[in-house]
């Protein structure tokens, strides 16, 4: 299967060995994107590599950036004001909603139900137009900085989001009525592709793959980060571990995320949304306009960017796929010594054979689609 | 510092280690609430048994490699653990020379086996007990390893 078959959203290939129907071995090939994320990081400052966060899970963008900065900033010892943190919160669950959304789309059409497909793109297209508004861009978005975020919100774009809100939860309940209660889908999907709890740890998934096998864990409960312990939300957990749970587990998630955005718009500080360090985040334009300390800064800042102190972290995200991780060694100076991403697609995807395995050669296509691999983000 | 994961202090997990298996930690350290021991290379599986069966660190979350060139022993391992029941993350390191075999975790976690062939592939670290080295990343006829810092941006 693949490099180019539909199912595999991409650059996976999947070699299985038939008896019959059914699948006896498979082994994973991935690689073929031929990135190198990791080198590139060692070799731009900490600022330039923002945009190449981007491209790890390229359907969500936002809350990579957001996780990057995030490890950054825990090394350097900032913290960023509050309404800089509810911003974060708010585009990373959008981007949650807009990537499980593609989920949902695809994994219907990897089985045969083309309509949730057209359906779910259409209120990406929304999100989209909101990430456009918000950043200036549609899919790379770039938007965080270490230190806060690019700018702050700009006006109607509440409004906007408001209004998304506003007629979404009545497409999701489309959604389900298309899906949910569906005999085909119900068929394709219940105890297939079934990964218990256990071996789920042993695998080492996490997100809604882990959530799907009854495992009720999230980062944003264990480690709250950018202000998620004032928020009020909950974390759906399946029960059986097969396609079905982890398909009813990201419905949950968008939903909750839904919840979460709502509060965050409800609740949204006033102040300034960026921290206060001249030395890392670049002095508001009118200073660097009229004042000499300002511009100083600003130009040292876009010529030899800031100096990391010695030491290394590691700090993590409940990304919509799993848990993203980065790992930092710094020795000092401008970029890392070592960068290393932790992706949880390359860790969910591990956990294919051993789901397909014994099991008929038309579950496999549900089974790759149930877990919602990225392959940006398995090739780092 | 406020809402980033922190490190637990693994202290006391250590002194319960050195009481099972004497002499195996070499060096610990600290940064920003984050500990790390650096323990001896042969006995890493040992250990990470132990920190699953007995400390219930049931979790692997990355086995990850870094390259010091000017150093003694210039390969260094990185195992991030986690546990579900304590809510706790742990780092443990091990440090290599050139051509030194590593022993393979991933009879202990499932989940080491990619990231292992990660490790092979592009810093050239063997583990052995592993029962699937191969490249992951790079095709298998290619012979360079690219996460070493001997190794251009560019490529050769």
């Amino acid at each position: 299967m693949g490099p180019s078959h539909p199912s595999t959203h991409g650059v996976l290939r999947v070699v299985l060995q038939l008896d019959g129907e059914t699948i006896v071995k498979a082994t994973p090939y991935i690689g073929y994107l031929h990135r190198g994320m990791e080198k590139i990081a060692e070799n731009k400052t900490y600022h330039q590599f923002i945009p190449y966060t981007d491209r790890f899970d390229y359907l969500a963008p936002l809350s990579n950036n957001v996780g990057y900065a995030l490890a950054v900033e825990k090394l350097l010892g900032i913290d960023i004001p509050p309404r800089g943190q509810y911003l974060r919160v708010m585009i990373c669950e959008l981007s949650r909603i807009a990537a499980h959304l593609i989920f949902i789309g695809v994994m219907a059409a990897d089985v045969g139900a083309a309509t949730v497909f057209f359906l779910s793109f259409q209120q990406r297209e929304y999100l989209y137009d909101i990430f456009e508004k918000l950043s200036g861009a549609r899919f790379t978005n770039s938007y965080t900085r270490i230190g806060g975020v690019a700018r702050d919100i700009p006006d109607g774009w509440i409004e906007m989001v408001r209004r998304f809100l506003s007629t979404f939860p009545r497409e999701l309940d489309d959604y389900e009525r298309l899906l949910t209660r569906n005999r085909i889908w119900m068929e394709r999907t219940q105890n297939v592709g079934v990964i218990t709890g256990e071996e789920a740890k042993n695998y080492g998934l996490t997100g809604p793959n882990l959530r799907g096998s009854g495992i009720e864990w999230d980062i944003r409960k264990a480690f709250p980060y950018s202000g998620y312990e004032n928020f009020d939300f909950e974390i759906p957990a399946g029960t059986v571990g097969d396609c079905y749970d982890r398909y009813l587990v990201r419905m949950e998630e968008i939903r909750q995320s839904v919840r979460i955005v709502e509060q965050a718009i409800k609740n949204l500080p006033d102040g300034p949304v960026n921290a206060p360090e001249p030395k890392i985040f670049l002095p508001p334009k009118q200073g660097v306009l009229t004042k000499m300390e300002e511009l100083i800064h600003h130009f040292i800042l876009i010529t030899e960017s800031f100096d990391a102190p010695d030491g290394e972290i590691y700090s993590s995200i409940e990304a919509p796929k799993g848990e993203l991780g980065f790992y930092i060694i710094s020795t000092g100076g401008k970029s890392p010594y070592r960068l290393r991403i932790r992706s949880p697609s390359f860790n969910n995807l591990q956990a294919l054979p051993r789901m397909l395995e014994g099991r008929l050669y038309s579950d496999a296509v549900a089974t790759i689609a149930s877990l919602d691999p990225v392959l940006g983000e398995v090739d780092r | 510092m406020t809402g980033i994961n922190s490190m637990g202090r693994i202290d006391e997990h250590l002194e319960e280690l050195k009481k099972n298996i004497p002499d195996c930690v070499l060096e610990t350290g600290s940064y920003n609430d984050q500990d790390f021991a650096v323990v001896k290379a042969d006995k890493i599986l040992d250990i990470c048994r132990f920190f699953k069966d007995r400390l219930g660190f049931d979790f692997l979350t990355d086995v990850c490699g870094a390259h010091f060139p000017e150093r003694e022993y210039p390969f260094e391992i990185i195992f991030h653990l986690y546990s579900f029941k304590r809510n706790e993350r742990v780092r443990l390191k091990i440090r290599l020379k050139d051509g030194d075999e590593a022993p393979s975790v991933s009879s202990v976690w499932r989940s080491a086996d990619w990231n292992e062939r990660e490790i092979f592939d592009m810093f050239g670290i063997r583990f052995s007990g592993h029962t699937d080295l191969r490249r992951i990343l790079m095709p298998e006829e290619y012979n360079e390893f690219p996460l070493r810092k001997d190794f251009p941006v560019q490529g050769r």
